[in-house]
């Protein structure tokens, strides 16, 4: 394995952790607030598709970009009522969320476009551009640094460093600002922001929205990177995000780390299916199951004990 | 799937009373979805074909789950409809239990054997034109690695594969050939993003040529090939318009030939294995306007000529499903 696979296979890595970081995050403001939300993946299918529609009918990303995070705010919101206002189960509405969103998406794509739920394939302005950071091209000649600077830390679409800045940015808001500290404590102990007279719904409400928006983002990178939105073209990143997330024990660097390994693991998985150790061959499928053998090992035992915010999961009411 | 319990019911009940004695065929997509640009959209074209010609109609229902797939088998056939199709090799236990039930229905089933008096089984030598979009590969690329991706990890998809990779290696013994599959549960067929990563690893790898047999994750392999210079090559349906300009050829499987047969057969359904190979047309390259530039006239003379000598038994192209390894790899 020489230099510049390594530089490849982190490349990889970072496009395929971009997602997962996006709605890891996600996840976090909304738990964070006591909002278990499973539903991850459902709001992810929901902004890829209509990122997807809306970039191919206006030919512009951007375009698409709000209506990818229209779509899955408004998810969020359907949340948010079924689980704070009505007082739900938080674990069923996500679920069902996940539902609405794999049956919806092909059932208005096929209405609109009569390609069996696809989408037109984005080209142009429909998708993201690779940035090229400045001196880029005459870095690459540098060795060592050259490359990684080249490939690795440039080129990469304008979503995939908004995830990166999305990463101290949340931490400063969740540690640093009143809000994240009032966030943290909707999540622990409702009651005890209720009696300083802060609206607990309010605040549940809150992170849902900035959970929407991410997911937003996370959903049209997916549309972005490949053109066009297929059924259920997700394929279960939203709940690797959750597993990433308890993996992170619900802290924004963690995210990043938790999220960067499973790129990476994936990245690995794709470039080597199957790995030679002398006479013994590592059979592909034990490489595509790595990401999830890891998670159990590494929950079991080294990342200690991954305790969730401890109102999670109950919706509020208040004593009568 | 409420709803399709309805709509099943409710189509029961229309059928019933509209005279079932007319006995109007009827088809089975399998999950991809009737308009899933390849392989069901393809069994759709057929029966719409023999709708357009002879003015009949037909019956036709998209599954939801695999648990529906007995209960609309048996639905239908209980309604009188014959003969029944179904596209996709997942319906065989159904059908085993079903074709003995009802005796005076004949069923056609795509891509796999079910063993049974009244059942026609239709499969397809994948491998064969599979052969010759690897002999197209060979002559498209200019060093000595092409590349695979594909879909679930099942033998079915290996054949594909393994048909490329002797196809290629006819032409360039010493090359190499990278094999990839998405994955091992179905949600590898719905994954282009992965699809893309494969691809770019392929061509860092130095492939020059991706052969896609990956059901909506060939899209994102599609793209990502026309975004990295690389020539892709389609399947099942012909998708080389999807990418024009990019995409070499589509390994073409004619499921629309063997639907649009089985319906103008009618109640006389011939049944029996029916083998759809390159001498039949139920494989083969697609060429139309939007890959003309890409093939090259020795590339199509090496192409016909791997075509004849396989239909002629000179070349005998090794089925992977037969013994499940390949020589080529």
């Amino acid at each position: 394995m020489d230099y510049l696979t390594i530089i490849q296979i982190l490349d990889s890595a970072l496009r395929l952790a971009t997602p997962l970081l996006l709605t890891c995050l996600a996840g976090l403001f909304s738990e964070r607030a006591g909002v278990v939300d499973i539903g991850l993946e459902g709001k992810l299918l929901a902004a890829a598709f209509l990122a997807g529609a809306a970039a191919a009918v206006t030919g512009s990303i951007w375009i698409g970009l709000l209506a990818g995070i229209a779509g899955s705010l408004a998810f969020s919101m359907l949340h948010g009522l079924a689980s704070i206002t009505f007082k739900g189960d938080q674990l069923i509405s996500g679920v069902a969320l996940n539902f609405l969103a794999a049956g919806l998406t092909v059932v208005i794509g096929q209405s609109w476009f009569q390609l069996g739920g696809r989408t037109p394939s984005l080209s142009g302005n429909g998708r993201f551009e690779g940035w090229d950071l400045p001196f880029a091209d005459a870095m690459a000649k540098i060795p060592v640094i050259g490359p990684a600077y080249d490939e690795l830390i440039s080129g990469h679409t304008t979503l995939t460093y908004l995830a990166l800045l999305a990463v101290p940015l949340s931490w400063w808001v969740l540690y640093r600002s009143r809000f994240g500290l009032r966030l943290r404590a909707v999540g622990e102990n409702p009651s005890a922001v209720d009696t300083a007279g802060i609206s607990v719904v309010k605040l549940r409400y809150a992170a849902l929205v900035i959970a929407g928006v991410l997911c937003g983002l996370a959903g049209t990178y997916l549309a972005s990177l490949a053109a066009g939105f297929v059924k259920d073209m997700s394929a279960g990143r939203g709940y690797i995000a959750l597993a990433a997330l308890i993996f992170a024990k619900w802290r924004p660097w963690y995210a990043l780390w938790a999220t960067l390994l499973f790129g990476l693991l994936e990245a690995i998985g794709n470039r080597y299916q199957s790995i030679a150790l002398g006479d013994f061959v590592i059979p592909v499928q034990f490489m595509q199951a790595l990401p999830y053998i890891l998670t159990v090992i590494i929950l079991a035992g080294f990342v200690g004990k991954a305790i969730p915010p401890r109102a999670s999961g109950q919706s509020y009411v208040k004593e009568r | 799937m409420t709803l399709k319990t309805t709509f099943l019911g409710a189509a029961a009940a229309l059928a019933l009373t509209s005279g079932a004695a007319l006995a109007d065929p009827a088809i089975i997509f399998d999950l991809g979805g009737k308009f899933d640009k390849s392989f069901n959209e393809s069994s759709y074209n057929g029966a719409e074909r023999w709708k357009a010609e002879t003015g009949g109609s037909y019956r036709d229902v998209e599954l939801q789950s695999d648990a529906q797939r007995e209960q609309a088998l048996r639905r239908f056939a209980e309604n009188g409809f014959n003969p029944i199709i179904m596209a996709g090799f997942s319906f065989a236990t159904a059908l085993e239990t079903v074709a003995a039930d009802f005796p005076d229905t004949k069923f056609a089933i795509i891509d796999m054997v079910v063993d049974a008096p009244n059942v026609r089984s239709v499969v397809f030598n994948e491998h064969e034109g599979s052969y010759v979009v690897g002999v197209a590969a060979a002559y498209a690329a200019e060093g000595d690695t092409v590349s695979f991706v594909g879909g679930m990890d099942i033998p079915l998809i290996s054949k594909f594969a393994c048909g490329y990779a002797q196809g290629f290696k006819s032409v360039k013994p010493e090359g190499n050939v990278i094999v990839n599959m998405t994955g091992t549960t179905p949600a590898a067929w719905n994954d282009p993003v992965k699809g893309g990563e494969l691809t770019r690893a392929q061509k860092a790898a130095g492939s020059e040529v991706v052969f896609a047999a990956a059901g909506g994750t060939g899209l994102g392999v599609l793209q990502t090939a026309a975004d990295e210079g690389m020539l892709s090559i389609g399947v099942d349906s012909n998708q080389n318009y999807l990418q024009p300009g990019h995409v070499l050829t589509s390994m073409v499987k004619r499921v629309d030939n063997a639907v649009y047969d089985a319906f103008m057969q009618g109640e006389d359904l011939e049944t029996g294995i029916f083998v759809m190979g390159l001498a039949n047309d139920g494989v083969g390259a697609a060429i139309d306007e939007y890959n003309e530039a890409l093939i090259t006239p020795e590339m199509k003379a090496a192409m016909d000529d791997a075509t004849a000598k396989i239909v002629s038994g000179e070349v005998v192209v090794h089925d992977y499903m037969s013994d499940e390894t390949c020589p080529a790899y």
